[in-house]
């Protein structure tokens, strides 16, 4: 195997792409090119742009904007001087680190239960699938209004008082307000229950009952079968889930943002918009990064062998190829020996 | 020992059965908190007796909630918004995702990343240079501020479907692409003729997502298409919905309606209004959706 395809490589480092490979690259790039050309307009340019608007204050006069630099006195002004921002900001990311476990455990848990042997299978996936349809801003924010979205008989305040005796106040009044926006929470995991539920119904079922033969219970199997096979979807579905609360109109800080665009104040406006938002993006992608980092670093023991085996097998490799140059340096010095010595040394033949 | 077996497989059907029906009831409950609230009138609502069950079946919150939104207007408004994206997209993003699947070319993961990417950048950042770009363009408070970025793959969370697509195609045998090709078919022809009609589950899946969240969105459809400081025509149920306390003033002063007071029941009726379409056509689609999702599969990376 490993040599074949050391040949292969060998191969197609010598030959040069041919015109099929070459066409269908072309092809290719001619097809993504609608992209291409939408990233170069709305995300390249307006990137660019928005980090230049975050460096000045601009100002709306009848002859159009006026930009004067201030540097960084934008973020200064934001993070030193705005009252909102910063306890908005702390607020989504102590709740987003609460509850985006929470969404996903409790998807991982509705998406196994769905995926068992039960009836009405069709019925309860229905109810299951809709807050995919369902939820929005505005709907979810009247439901919020109205206390629908909370049930009243957990009680918040028992568990505030339970929570603060042992943990910090501010944690505490966050995991409290988790507990009163409860259905709000649950009704975040619509779409990442659906990208569970897929991916439990790749397993394979016969892994299940091998796993049984052997004498393995179903608490065995989750750890064991179930949750290695998900575990990328895992991943997926944690930068959804956050990807998902950040742009939710329920998060106070979009709505600063736009309030703060088209607000008339002098300080404020387009570049102070922009610089409010470039912040808050650091935050979220820092957040996805740190929640990436967290799942990845844990391997399991099994590709922790994989990569020690590829490795050592590199090594082999190398070694391999050591020998094989070093022959070759022999034979050439052998070569070069005997064509050196061909009539002048005696080979034991006999004839001279 | 095969008895006992059984037995603890009926306690924990029993209790897969109790946590499916407790999960499903949290998940129920706003909508029958909806609906049974936009059916009370003020007696019933003031009266602590009554929690779930209104007095009288009561239409009249809705009529008020359907008067004051400009429901059949902002309906109409609201598919167009939602729908002519969304196909545009469908197309546009199919189209990326057959390129990206089919082909291999250099820069293929770059781009890979640069989707990945910008689905995690909030779009708070590219919002305000969009903002400008599109008053500059002129397409402000109009439609084309909506279809210009789904024409270029770059509509709300095209990067999901360019993902799904990329998903999907990638499954369809080459081979099969190959034959058509060895028939006489050019690229464009294979994709239009062969990967296309297969891919029926990813477009339906992609249709549905894309139209509930074109719908759902009032952020985006409030800045560019409604307008923000001028109204610009446009709107969109979800819209209606977020500033409805000022639309039931306006609609209350026309005297056209008996409340003059806006209350919770006329609040729930609105809400219940502004996701019934879309409650509808899930209800409809639902089969084939959920078998849909079975076959495709969204698994991105």
């Amino acid at each position: 195997m490993s040599k074949k395809d050391k040949i292969a490589k060998k191969n197609s480092a010598k030959i040069k792409p041919g015109r099929l490979a070459r066409r269908e690259a072309i092809t290719g790039l001619l097809f993504v090119t609608p992209w291409i050309i939408g990233a170069c307009i709305f995300l390249a340019y307006t990137m660019g742009t928005s980090f230049w608007y975050a460096l000045n204050n601009i100002r709306m006069t009848p002859m159009g904007k006026k930009f004067t630099y201030v540097g960084t006195g934008n973020f200064t002004q934001i993070l030193l001087a705005d009252v909102d921002f910063t306890p908005q900001l702390i607020e989504y990311v102590t709740s987003t680190v609460l509850s985006v476990p929470i969404i996903v455990v409790f998807a991982l848990i509705i998406a196994m239960l769905l995926n068992g042997p039960i009836k009405c299978k069709g019925f309860f996936r229905l109810i299951f699938f809709l807050p995919v349809i369902v939820v929005s801003g505005p709907v979810m924010g009247m439901l919020a209004d109205q206390g629908a979205a909370s049930i009243s008989t957990i009680d918040t305040q028992a568990i505030t008082a339970a929570i603060s005796g042992f943990l910090p106040e501010a944690v505490a009044t966050a995991i409290s307000e988790l507990f009163g926006s409860m259905i709000t929470v649950l009704w975040y995991s619509g779409v990442q229950i659906l990208i569970f539920l897929s991916a439990l119904q790749k397993i394979d079922s016969s892994m299940y009952e091998a796993a049984q033969m052997d004498g393995g219970s179903g608490w065995e199997c989750f750890w064991k079968i179930t949750l290695p096979t998900v575990k990328p979807m895992i991943l997926l579905n944690v930068i959804y889930t956050i990807v998902f609360i950040s742009g939710n109109e329920q998060n106070n800080i979009i709505t600063l943002i736009k309030n703060s665009m088209f607000s008339g104040t002098k300080e404020k406006g387009y570049g102070y918009a922009s610089a409010m938002a470039w912040l808050y993006s650091v935050v979220v992608v820092l957040i996805v990064v740190i929640f990436a980092v967290l799942l990845m670093a844990r391997k399991d023991v099994y590709e922790r062998q994989v990569k020690k085996a590829k490795k050592e097998m590199k090594k082999e490799a190398r070694m391999v190829k050591k020998i094989e140059r070093r022959g070759i340096r022999n034979a050439k010095k052998i070569e070069k020996a005997r064509k050196k010595r061909k009539y002048s040394t005696y080979d034991g033949s006999g004839d001279y | 020992m095969f008895g006992s077996k059984e037995k603890e497989g009926f306690l924990k059907q029993l209790l897969v059965y109790a946590l499916l029906i407790c999960i499903g009831f949290i998940y129920l409950y706003p909508i029958l908190y909806m609906t049974s609230s936009s059916m009370m009138n003020l007696d019933d609502l003031l009266d602590s007796s009554i929690n779930w069950i209104p007095s009288s079946l009561n239409l009249e919150n809705y009529a008020v909630a359907a008067g004051s939104m400009d429901f059949w207007k902002s309906l109409g408004m609201s598919i167009i918004i939602a729908g002519v994206p969304t196909l545009l997209n469908v197309a546009s993003c199919a189209v990326v995702g057959y390129g990206l699947g089919r082909f291999d070319f250099p820069g293929k993961k770059l781009i890979m990343g640069i989707i990945i990417f910008s689905f995690i950048l909030p779009s708070q950042v590219t919002m305000i240079p969009t903002y400008v770009l599109y008053n500059d363009l002129g397409i402000l408070g109009t439609l084309w501020s909506f279809v210009l970025p789904s024409l270029l793959a770059q509509g709300i969370n095209s990067s999901i479907f360019i993902l799904i697509f990329y998903q999907f195609f990638k499954q369809v045998p080459k081979v099969l692409i190959e034959a058509a090709q060895i028939d006489g078919a050019g690229y464009f022809k294979s994709f239009v003729r062969i990967s296309l009609p297969s891919a029926g589950p990813a477009i339906l899946t992609v249709f549905l997502f894309s139209f509930v969240w074109y719908w759902n969105e009032s952020y985006l459809t409030q800045m560019y298409v409604s307008g923000v400081m001028t109204e610009s025509g446009w709107t969109t149920l979800v819209v209606q919905l977020n500033k409805f306390a000022a639309n039931f003033a306006d609609y209350a002063q026309t005297g056209a309606s008996s409340a003059t007071t806006i209350n919770e029941s006329i609040n729930m009726a609105g809400t219940m209004l502004s996701i019934l379409p879309v409650l509808i056509l899930y209800f409809v689609l639902q089969r084939y959706f959920v078998e849909s999702i079975d076959r495709v599969g969204i698994t991105g990376e």
